[in-house]
């Protein structure tokens, strides 16, 4: 069961291993950089992984293994096929339940030894500090800016560690926040990028194993701050090229006027992070633009009589191979100089894969002066829903 | 002088998908200013319109931080790399797909 946002009332530190956990832990005893006493700190330990999705499947994995005597798990996401590519917490047969307790499941079993506390709920400026007040070290696996500033904030704030790790396609990176004396995450990123320059979707996606190897270095990250062990990426930013498979490392420095963790704090407090990152409401924002739209219910029967339409798709050529309606591919970013293999005199329905990236191409090429132009309104994906199911959603 | 400048993921489809690029220069700011009129596209996700450096673009010279030495006057000798380094903030998806 998902456990309410209780302090913990103060446990005694265990001092002994019993013979089960001796014998579970032997690789690690017989280790002297880890010992008796090592485990037994593993065992005192108190871990909240934010995010358990991609990087939390192997960090959660992993410290429940390790044998970290309480782990707290944040998520408010419910397991979908999509998750089952990289997150490897999750088996076919989690799809729809809640991941933190579909991974709480998964690591009890792993590890039955250790308390596993899975909060099913979004990590907002309102809950932060009390979720992590019981906590030693928080771990960043989350997917979003605005969320990647609350942990920050909240980490410095009652003086946590932060380990974090991040990953895009086939890069990712690494370092561990929130140290005495060390930089925080304002540091090396006074402010997050505006929405409109982030990347679109047409160049999201990442490969699978990625987040398990970023996450596992998160894993030993945290271990070593754990036993005391090491080198650990404090003022280190570690980067990693999956395609070149190449580790590089560049110098974090902590900054002086940093209004976070700089000699003159000017931040006291949790703030609105979707306002600072310049993100409106929980949601993801929707197309900027409005624009003339059909929807996939239309669109069939305007199709099933005959009507002379020219479905425009302008996705990228990756994505018309995993499914199309058989429409003319002209990649969005391609558009404008591709214009002229449309005809303004024709009517033209463009789409994508969600609706977003049609839209845009539908509101340039008004401005370029076609008339007769549609949005297909919710892209492939409403189409799949509402058309014709054997057309693949992905 | 001929330096190095290393292109990060995000930011390879605006340079003719290349993963770096030779630019001759004498300072980290004659790097990215020969960078960007190589791949114009680049700029307005390095500069803001005034000119200035966005603040969720990091800039390296070798392993330090270019705002700790001399920010874009920098000087860069041969065999230098220039590191671009973006916020990026993908874990449980990557990014966000439809963002």
């Amino acid at each position: 069961m998902a456990t309410t946002l209780q302090p913990q009332t103060g446990a005694k530190p265990a001092t002994s291993l019993t013979n089960e956990e001796i014998l579970r832990y032997s690789r690690h005893l017989i280790m002297p950089e880890v010992g008796m006493e090592g485990q037994l700190k593993l065992k005192n330990a108190k871990v909240l992984l934010i995010g358990t999705g991609g990087l939390g499947a192997p960090l959660g994995l992993y410290l429940a293994a390790a044998g970290i005597g309480r782990l707290g798990l944040v998520d408010f996401d419910v397991v979908d096929f999509t998750n089952l590519q990289r997150q490897v917490t999750f088996g076919t047969s989690d799809v729809g339940k809640f991941k933190s307790e579909a991974a709480r499941e998964r690591l009890s079993n792993l590890n039955p030894n250790i308390q596993i506390d899975a909060f099913e709920t979004k990590l907002t400026s309102d809950n932060a500090l009390e979720l992590f007040k019981d906590f030693d070290i928080i771990v960043d696996g989350t997917d979003n800016f605005p969320t990647r500033y609350l942990v920050n904030d909240a980490c410095i704030l009652l003086g946590k560690p932060n380990v974090y790790g991040s990953i895009f396609r086939f890069e990712g990176q690494a370092t561990v926040f929130g140290m005495p004396g060390g930089p925080c995450y304002r540091c090396l990123y006074p402010e997050p990028p505006p929405p409109g320059l982030v990347p679109s979707c047409a160049e999201g996606g990442v490969l699978g194993v990625l987040p398990g190897i970023v996450g596992s270095i998160q894993a030993m990250e945290t271990i070593k701050l754990i036993l005391g062990a090491g080198d650990g990426l404090v003022g280190r930013l570690l980067l990693f090229d999956a395609l070149g498979m190449k580790f590089r490392e560049l110098k974090l420095r902590k900054n002086p006027s940093c209004p976070m963790c700089g000699e003159h704090r000017t931040i006291n407090k949790l703030i609105d992070y979707y306002e600072f990152c310049g993100v409106r409401g929980e949601e993801a924002p929707g197309p900027d633009v409005q624009v003339p739209e059909i929807t996939p219910r239309e669109l069939k029967s305007r199709l099933d009589r005959g009507d002379d339409l020219f479905i425009l798709d302008v996705r990228e050529p990756h994505e018309f191979q995993i499914c199309n309606l058989t429409g003319h591919l002209i990649p969005l970013g391609e558009l404008p100089r591709r214009v002229h293999e449309l005809d303004s005199s024709q009517e033209i329905v463009a789409h994508c894969r969600s609706g977003k990236r049609s839209a845009e191409a539908v509101d340039f090429l008004r401005k370029a002066g076609f008339r007769k132009i549609l949005n297909l309104k919710g892209g492939i994906l409403a189409w799949s829903d509402e058309v014709d199911p054997t057309v693949p959603k992905y | 002088m001929s330096v190095k400048v290393m292109i990060p993921t995000p930011l390879r489809v605006y340079a003719g998908k290349r993963d770096s690029a030779e630019v001759s220069a004498a300072t980290v700011g004659e790097a990215l200013s020969d960078l960007t009129s190589q791949f114009a596209e680049l700029r307005k996700h390095l500069y803001t319109e005034d000119g200035k450096l966005r603040a969720f673009v990091n800039v390296y010279l070798n392993d330090e931080d270019i705002r700790y030495l001399a920010k874009e006057n920098t000087p860069t000798k041969d065999g230098d790399t220039i590191s671009i380094i973006p916020s990026i903030a993908g874990g449980s998806f990557g990014m966000p797909i439809d963002f």
